[in-house]
């Protein structure tokens, strides 16, 4: 059920013909800030095209600086959230336990990682600990240390999510799971945990535009990632802001990509195990976003 | 590291981040609302806006929304908040972590939204509110209710992200790091007093708003 | 349903297995200076007439003074592992043995020779103004009193023009070259650092003829080539070098080729007698 079905009535005559006039005014709004800014940035000269052409015709453009940023973020991105989602499992699950001790060890380490800056995380293994442990070769010291903090990092807010969607379920759940003679453990794992995890799915997703936009700050420990190489870019052809605004196109078509799969495979499972989001999410708008596709949204989602 | 707490002002760097945390966290929640009542409303144009604003902002490095303010928003297109270029600064700094964390307020308010369940709205429309009246008066209160949750988060998110003004020259607590290692190469000392100083600053936030989120949900 | 997420849990473990084959493998060459079997030497990738990563090659004063360098530490420039060495980086880079040495506009203090040593100068620069061709107002740092000024945060050249001019109006970006966007721009008055990376600037192609070098310095800034501190066999034979290229021309030619199209002429002291090591 959409939004507009349900917040408001059918538009009436003079509703509609009020619409029309907002929209036409939204529109010319948003054509004059667009003159604008293009008049501003030609006066500036920012439009000249020798700093937009090469672009186009130079392929060293792409082959040695925005491909090479655009690899080294990707890879950063897949490894971080591969392994952030093994370590949200098990401090996830960990907080679940019926151990004190297990849940609080969990608990202090998840919310411990969560509030410390990912800059500063980076900049201390990558400067202060890892140099210093042989098995890691120093041309992988920056690559390590980026995953290690955005694992670290995304994996605690993994971890939030795993507790909270298992604690969303309905209590049938594991009450029918322990009455038919499976251990607390087996309840969790063949019962409770698959359900949550398919829940999760988006926002899990979610998390990983998070990381790929994240992996930007491994610039301060020389990991050479997209906007780094941008910056590069920008001082070789003398356009710097140029090549930001290519880069940030380029983040932004990346993680839109990303977006659109996360939803693709969230419908498909939808389809496949039957929705009971089906009483119908209020803001399930035209375009519904990922985390908004569910009735009950778990508590600590997707961070910025 | 008794030496940089001594001979830097770590303290007044903090008070900076705190002064950036406390209005972009006005000014995002302020957006934040507006935009999630956009994508929401009737009118397709604004539908469309704020699902624009969303897909942009929250899809780029905060780091190049912060330079690109200030060269260009600032510099080329001409919009100085102040002719005082550290008060600019400040300025930019405030409005793009308002603006980057306001993509994030919305989402987290459409899920309150969520939360909401269906008959609440079509109560509120079968007792004659109009849409603006119906979302003030039954369905925000409830949303906001319902959003604690990824509200702190965004809040302990938002904390963190300041940081990310030095690199348009604001002089908050990691600005300050990059002048200590300046000046006396990289130290971890210095390091572990500025992790220290914002582990204190968003754990409180953390333990309250999980605190606020159990305390006001809406029992249903 | 379960061999599909068998599948891509597989594929996941197949893509982090090949990753960190490629990890070990990358790493064949120890890259140790005593070997020959190379060099990691750290420049900057950023800076015009100093250190660019211009393509697929590396050029400026600094990447030729570490090319001569290495030709006489015995390894060839194609030998030469270029690694990327922001300014607050250079310390961590040379005390974990990421690079044998840096030449990264990397001045010569009292506080960096506590972690590290310098072989050097090979260059002395000293801090001055880059301001736009049109502008005659700007003579001197005496003069920019009301005026708009950028420089890198936390740098040594903002710091010290804060100290000296309460008054003026800074801007700090992370990079210079956003502070030349904000010049040509007409959004500041004057960028200030060193005579030399104002000079590379200068002489880009894009800012030939837009820009000019003030040519009044203000300070002193002493190139050195920054290495493992203590390591004085390496910091002589580096020294060594650094004197046979002032001797043969080298030095001339190459401060010539990079910085000369902005009309730079290197200071007085150059060019320099390099300190002895201890």
């Amino acid at each position: 059920m959409s939004a507009q079905a349900v917040l408001f009535d059918a538009p009436g005559p003079r509703a509609r013909a009020r619409h029309r006039i907002l929209t036409v005014l939204g529109a010319l709004l948003v054509l004059a800030v667009a003159f604008v800014v293009v008049r501003k940035m030609n006066d500036a000269g920012q439009l000249d095209s020798a700093l937009w052409t090469p672009f186009l015709t130079d392929p060293a453009v792409w082959s040695e600086y925005l491909l090479l940023g655009l690899w080294a973020t990707v890879k950063a991105a897949v490894f971080s959230i591969a392994l952030a989602g093994a370590f949200g499992l098990l401090f996830g699950t960990g907080r679940l336990s019926h151990n004190a001790a297990v849940r609080w060890a969990c608990g202090v380490i998840v919310e411990f990682f969560r509030a410390v800056p990912v800059l500063i995380m980076m900049l201390f293994l990558g400067f202060g600990v890892y140099p210093t442990i042989d098995a890691i070769p120093d041309s992988q010291v920056p690559l390590v240390a980026v995953v290690t903090a955005l694992t670290l990092y995304n994996g605690s807010v993994v971890a939030e999510l795993v507790r909270a969607g298992v604690r969303n379920l309905p209590k049938g759940q594991g009450e029918a799971g322990l009455s038919i003679g499976l251990t607390r453990g087996q309840t969790l794992r063949l019962v409770q945990l698959p359900q949550a995890l398919r829940h999760m799915l988006p926002a899990l997703i979610g998390q990983f535009v998070v990381a790929l936009k994240d992996s930007a700050l491994g610039y301060a420990i020389l990991y050479q990632e997209l906007l780094t190489w941008g910056k590069t870019l920008g001082s070789a052809y003398s356009n710097t802001v140029p090549a930001y605004l290519v880069v940030a196109l380029m983040f932004i078509l990346l993680n839109v990509g990303l977006t659109h799969l996360a939803m693709a495979v969230d419908r498909r499972m939808s389809r496949r195990l039957g929705d009971q989001g089906a009483a119908g999410p209020l803001a399930t708008g035209p375009e519904p976003e990922l985390e908004v596709l569910h009735a009950a949204p778990p508590p600590g989602r997707t961070q910025p | 590291m008794i030496d940089i707490l001594t001979e830097y002002n770590v303290l007044g760097a903090f008070v900076e981040t705190l002064k950036y945390t406390v209005l972009a966290a006005i000014g995002s929640l302020v957006i934040g609302t507006l935009v999630a009542v956009m994508r929401v409303s009737p009118i397709g144009v604004l539908r469309g806006l704020g699902t624009f604003y969303v897909t942009t902002i929250r899809n780029t490095p905060l780091t190049l929304l912060m330079v690109l303010s200030i060269l260009g928003l600032a510099f080329i297109v001409g919009l100085q908040l102040s002719e005082d270029f550290n008060a600019n600064t400040f300025r930019w700094a405030v409005v793009m972590l308002s603006v980057y964390h306001a993509a994030f307020v919305a989402e987290a308010l459409r899920s309150g939204v969520n939360t909401v369940p269906t008959g609440q709205a079509e109560a509120a429309r079968s007792i004659g509110l109009t849409f603006g009246q119906s979302l003030r008066e039954v369905i925000l209160p409830q949303a906001f209710r319902g959003a604690i949750a990824p509200l702190g988060s965004t809040l302990i998110a938002l904390t963190k992200n300041t940081t990310v003004a030095q690199v348009i020259g604001g002089s908050e607590a990691a600005g300050l790091l990059s002048t200590i290692v300046e000046n006396e190469g990289s130290s971890y000392g210095a390091f572990l007093i500025i992790a220290l100083g914002f582990v204190i600053l968003t754990l409180p936030t953390g333990i309250a708003f999980t605190h606020l989120s159990e305390r006001l949900a809406v029992r249903r | 349903m379960i061999t599909r997420r068998r599948l891509a849990a597989l594929s996941a473990c197949a893509a982090l297995a090949v990753g960190l084959a490629a990890c070990g493998g990358s790493d064949s060459s120890t890259g140790d200076s005593a070997s020959g079997a190379g060099l990691k030497v750290g420049i900057k990738f950023d800076q015009p007439g100093l250190g660019l990563k211009q393509g697929s090659e590396y050029k400026g004063l600094d990447v030729d003074v570490a090319t001569y360098v290495a030709g006489k530490l015995g390894t060839p420039a194609d030998k030469i592992t270029w690694v990327q060495a922001p300014s607050a980086q250079r310390e961590s880079l040379i005390e974990t043995g990421q690079v044998d040495f840096i030449v990264a506009t990397y001045s010569i203090t009292d506080a960096r020779k506590e972690k590290v040593s310098f072989a050097g100068p090979y260059l002395i620069a000293g801090q001055d103004l880059l301001v736009r061709a049109d502008e005659a107002a700007i003579t001197g740092p005496e003069a920019l009193a009301g005026k708009k000024l950028c420089s890198v945060k936390g740098s040594t050249s903002a710091q010290k023009v804060k100290d000296q001019n309460p008054g003026v109006n800074l801007q700090e970006f992370a990079t210079y070259s956003e502070c030349m966007a904000a010049l040509t721009s007409r959004a500041v008055d004057a960028l200030t650092t060193d005579d030399t990376i104002l000079a590379g600037y200068a002489a880009q192609e894009q800012y030939k003829g837009k820009v000019k070098v003030v040519g009044k310095t203000f300070s002193q800034e002493r190139y050195g080539i920054g290495l493992k501190k203590g390591n004085v066999d390496l910091c002589t034979k580096i020294t060594d070098a650094i004197n046979s290229m002032i001797k043969d021309g080298d030095w001339q030619k190459a401060v010539d080729a990079n910085l000369g199209p902005a009309g730079y002429k290197p200071g007085a002291g150059n060019p320099p007698t390099p300190d002895a090591c201890s």
